[in-house]
C-alpha cells in the first residue's frame, strides 16, 4: 500500500508543490468568485429599484385616473432590458392593474391579486429575482410594481468564469508542477546521490567513494562538502587503522617468533640440566660410594692392625663422604622441584602433619616432646610436596628442640587478611633475627654444623615449594628461645608481615611463649 | 667343561663398585657364583649365550641379575628391554641396581619389566643391608622359575 511518509522526497516535493499551488489558486478564485457575485447581485437589486421607482413613479397619473392603457405603455418601455421577464403594476387594493410580459416570459409570472406592501420585497427565486416595490405619492400608497428578472445571464456568466478558472488552475498547476520538478531536482538529486553513497559505504566499506558536489552553495552543497570531507578523514584513518593492524600482526608474528625460539632455547636448556641434573646424581653419587665403602673394607678387614689415629681418620672420611651424599641428594631434590609440575588437589593439611610426625615420632623415641597440633584447613596444593614441606620444618623443629628437656612443637593456623597462614612453633634453640634473611638461601646454615647436623637445602626446597604455590614462608625466632614460621599457601596476604622479608619482624607469640 | 650355575649376573662398567657388590654379597655368604658384565653388550652376550659365552645354554639362566643403567655401549634399560622381550629370557628376576633415582628411569625400568628398582646407598652399611636383603630374597626365599619357564616356544 501506498503511504506518504515512505514516498521518496521527490515525489513528497512534487505533490506539496501541486497542492501548494492549487490550494493558492481555488483560495484566490473562489474568493474573487464569491466578492464578483455579491457585487453583481446587489447592483443588479439596486438597477431593478431605480426601474421599478421609474415605473411606480410613471404609473401615479395612470393609476389615479384609472387609465390602465397609459400604464401598460409605460410597463412596456422596460421591453429595453431583455432580462426582465415579467412586469406587473396592482392597484391599491392589490388588484392587477396593468402587466408586461418579457422576451420569453408569459402571463403565469404574473399574480392576479398581490397583498400591498409598504416595503420592499426582493426574493431569489430559483432562476429568477423579483422585487415587489409599493407605488407612493403623497404620503398615500397607490399600488405596488412587481418586476421579475432572469438571472440566466448571471449563471452564464458564473459558468463561464468558472471555466475559465478551471483552465487557469490546470495550466498553473502543470506550470508549478513542472518549475517544482526543476526546482527540487536541485534538492532531491544531490540527496538521492549522498544516500546512494552512504548507502555503499555502508555496505562494502568503501571510503573512496564521493559524492558529486552540486553547483549550488546552498545547505544541501554544504551537507555533501562536509559529507566528502568526513569520508576522507575516515579514509586516512582507516587506512591508518589497517596500517596500524599489519603493523601489529607483524609484530605480534615477530613476537610470536621470538616466544618459539626462546621456548625452544629454554627447553633446551632444561634438557641440558636435566642431562647435568642425572649426570650429577650418578657420577657423584658413586665415587662417594667407594670412598665410603672401601674405607669401611679397610676398617672392617684391617682395623685391629690400624693405629687408633688411622681408624679415626678413616672414620672422618666415611662422615665426610657420607656427609656429602646427603647433601647431593638435597640438591638433586631441589632441582628436581624446579622441573616437577605442581599436581594440586584440595587436601587436608592436618592429615599430611599427622603422616610426618608418626615418622619423626618413630626415629626419636627417647625425646620428650610435647606435640600440640590444631585441626589444620583444607587446601588446594601438592600433597607430595607438602609433605616435603611440613617434613622439612617439623624435623628442624625437632633438630634444634634437641638441648631441650623438655621440647613442645606447635603447628596450627591464624588468620591474616583473611587468609589462613600455617606456623610451626618450636621452643628451641632458635636463631637471631639478624640472620633472618639468609634462612631460606641454599647451603646457608645459621647453626655450627658439630652442634647441628644439615645442608643447608631444607628451607631452600620449602621456600621453592611454597613459591611454586604462590604463597610464601617467613620466620620469627628469638635466639635461645624458639622459632616460628609461617607460611601461606597459595595468593599471599597482600600487607603485614606476610611479605618474604623476614627482617625487622616484631616479636610475638613465639617468643612469648 | 661344566660349569657352575650362576648365581647372580652382575652388570657393573665401574670395576671398585663391581668389587664392593661382590664384597658385600660374599660377606653375608649369599652367592658364590657371581659373574660380572662390564658393558651392555657383555650382559647381553651372557644371558643370550653367545661370543664369549656361546658354551653357555638358556637352560641355566642366572637366578638374579643386579642390573646398573648406566652402562658403555649398550644402556642398561635396552638390556632389560632386550631380556624382558624374548620369551627364553623374559623369566629370569631382573633388579636395577644404580645410582640415580631418577622417576624416568623408575618408569621405563618398570614398564619395560623390571622385577625391581633399588637405588644404592653412598653408605656402605646401608649398601650391605640392601644388597643382603635382595640376595635373601630372591636366592633364598623367592622360589625361582621352573627350567621349562624358560623353553622358548
Amino acid at each position: 500500500m501506498f503511504s506518504f511518509r515512505d514516498a521518496t522526497i521527490k515525489k513528497k516535493l512534487t505533490w506539496m508543490s501541486a497542492l501548494a499551488s492549487a490550494s493558492a489558486l481555488l483560495l484566490a478564485g473562489s474568493s474573487f468568485f464569491a466578492y464578483h457575485l455579491v457585487t453583481y447581485r446587489s447592483a443588479l437589486v439596486r438597477n431593478l429599484v431605480i426601474q421599478a421607482d421609474t415605473i411606480g413613479l410613471n404609473s401615479v397619473p395612470s393609476l389615479r385616473f384609472d387609465d390602465k392603457k397609459s400604464a401598460t405603455e409605460t410597463l412596456s418601455a422596460l421591453r429595453a432590458d431583455p432580462n426582465i421577464i415579467a412586469a406587473a403594476v396592482y392597484s391599491a387594493d392589490g388588484n392587477l392593474f396593468a402587466s408586461y410580459a418579457g422576451n420569453g416570459g408569459n402571463g403565469q409570472a404574473i399574480a392576479r391579486v398581490v397583498p400591498p406592501g409598504r416595503s420592499d420585497a426582493i426574493r431569489f427565486d430559483g432562476r429568477r429575482l423579483r422585487l415587489l416595490h409599493a407605488i407612493v405619492a403623497e404620503g398615500e400608497q397607490l399600488g405596488t410594481v412587481d418586476v421579475s428578472y432572469s438571472l440566466n445571464d448571471l449563471y452564464a456568466d458564473a459558468a463561464r468564469y468558472a471555466a475559465i478558472a478551471a483552465v487557469v488552475l490546470l495550466i498553473s498547476l502543470g506550470a508549478a508542477l513542472l518549475a517544482s520538478s526543476r526546482i527540487q531536482r536541485s534538492f532531491s538529486e544531490p540527496i538521492a546521490r549522498l544516500a546512494a553513497a552512504a548507502g555503499a559505504i555502508s555496505h562494502e566499506k568503501d571510503y573512496s567513494v564521493r559524492v558529486e558536489p552540486t553547483r549550488n552553495r546552498d545547505e544541501l552543497g554544504v551537507l555533501i562538502g562536509t559529507f566528502n570531507e568526513m569520508l576522507a578523514q575516515i579514509q586516512v584513518r582507516d587506512a591508518e587503522v589497517e596500517a596500524g593492524k599489519a603493523r601489529f600482526q607483524g609484530l605480534n608474528e615477530e613476537l610470536e617468533a621470538r616466544v618459539l625460539r626462546r621456548t625452544a632455547e629454554l627447553e633446551a636448556t632444561n634438557k641440558e640440566l636435566e642431562a647435568f641434573t642425572y649426570s650429577v646424581s650418578h657420577d657423584l653419587r658413586a665415587p662417594l660410594r667407594r670412598i665410603d665403602g672401601f674405607a669401611k673394607l679397610l676398617v672392617d678387614d684391617y682395623g685391629p692392625q690400624l693405629p687408633a689415629d688411622a681408624a679415626r681418620y678413616l672414620s672422618r672420611v666415611r662422615e665426610g663422604a657420607r656427609q656429602m651424599g646427603t647433601l647431593v641428594d638435597d640438591l638433586l631434590n631441589l632441582a628436581r622441584l624446579g622441573r616437577q609440575e605442581l599436581k594440586q588437589q584440595v587436601t587436608g593439611l592436618s592429615s599430611i602433619v599427622e603422616h610426618v610426625t608418626t615418622g619423626l615420632k618413630r626415629e626419636i623415641e627417647d625425646r620428650e616432646i610435647e606435640w600440640k597440633i590444631q585441626p589444620l584447613p583444607f587446601i588446594e596444593c601438592d600433597p607430595g610436596l607438602m609433605g616435603v614441606v611440613f617434613t622439612n620444618l617439623l624435623s628442624n623443629a625437632v633438630k634444634y628442640t634437641r638441648p631441650r628437656q623438655h621440647a613442645v612443637i606447635e603447628v596450627g593456623t591464624v588468620e591474616q587478611n583473611g587468609h589462613p597462614v600455617v606456623f610451626v612453633r618450636d621452643n628451641g634453640v632458635g636463631f637471631s633475627m639478624k640472620y633472618a634473611d639468609k634462612l631460606f638461601g641454599v647451603f646457608q646454615r645459621l647453626h655450627r654444623a658439630e652442634d647441628f647436623e644439615g645442608t643447608g637445602v631444607g628451607l631452600a626446597t620449602v621456600d621453592r615449594i611454597l613459591r611454586k604455590h604462590g604463597g610464601a614462608i617467613w620466620a620469627e625466632a628469638e635466639l635461645d628461645k624458639g622459632a616460628c614460621f609461617y607460611f601461606t599457601v597459595g595468593s599471599t596476604p597482600t600487607d603485614g608481615p606476610g611479605s618474604r622479608s623476614t627482617q625487622g619482624g616484631t616479636l610475638n607469640a613465639a617468643q612469648a611463649s | 667343561m661344566p660349569h657352575k650355575q650362576v648365581e647372580i649376573l652382575l652388570v657393573e662398567d665401574n670395576p671398585d663398585d663391581a668389587e664392593l657388590a661382590v664384597q658385600a654379597l660374599r660377606r653375608d655368604k649369599l652367592a658364590n657364583e657371581i659373574a660380572i658384565a662390564r658393558d651392555g653388550e657383555e650382559a647381553l652376550d651372557f644371558i643370550f649365550c653367545r661370543g664369549p659365552h656361546a658354551n653357555r645354554s638358556f637352560e641355566s639362566p642366572p637366578r638374579l641379575v643386579l642390573l646398573d643403567l648406566k652402562l658403555p655401549k649398550v644402556n642398561g634399560l635396552d638390556v632389560l628391554k632386550a631380556i624382558k622381550g624374548d620369551p627364553r629370557t623374559k623369566a629370569i628376576p631382573v633388579v636395577i641396581m644404580t645410582s640415580s633415582r631418577e622417576e624416568r628411569d623408575l618408569v621405563e625400568g618398570y614398564r619395560l619389566g623390571s622385577n625391581a628398582y633399588v637405588q644404592k646407598p653412598i653408605d656402605f652399611d646401608q649398601f650391605r643391608k640392601v644388597v643382603k636383603a635382595l640376595g635373601m630374597f630372591w636366592l633364598v626365599i623367592n622360589e625361582p622359575p621352573p627350567p621349562q619357564t624358560f623353553e622358548a616356544n
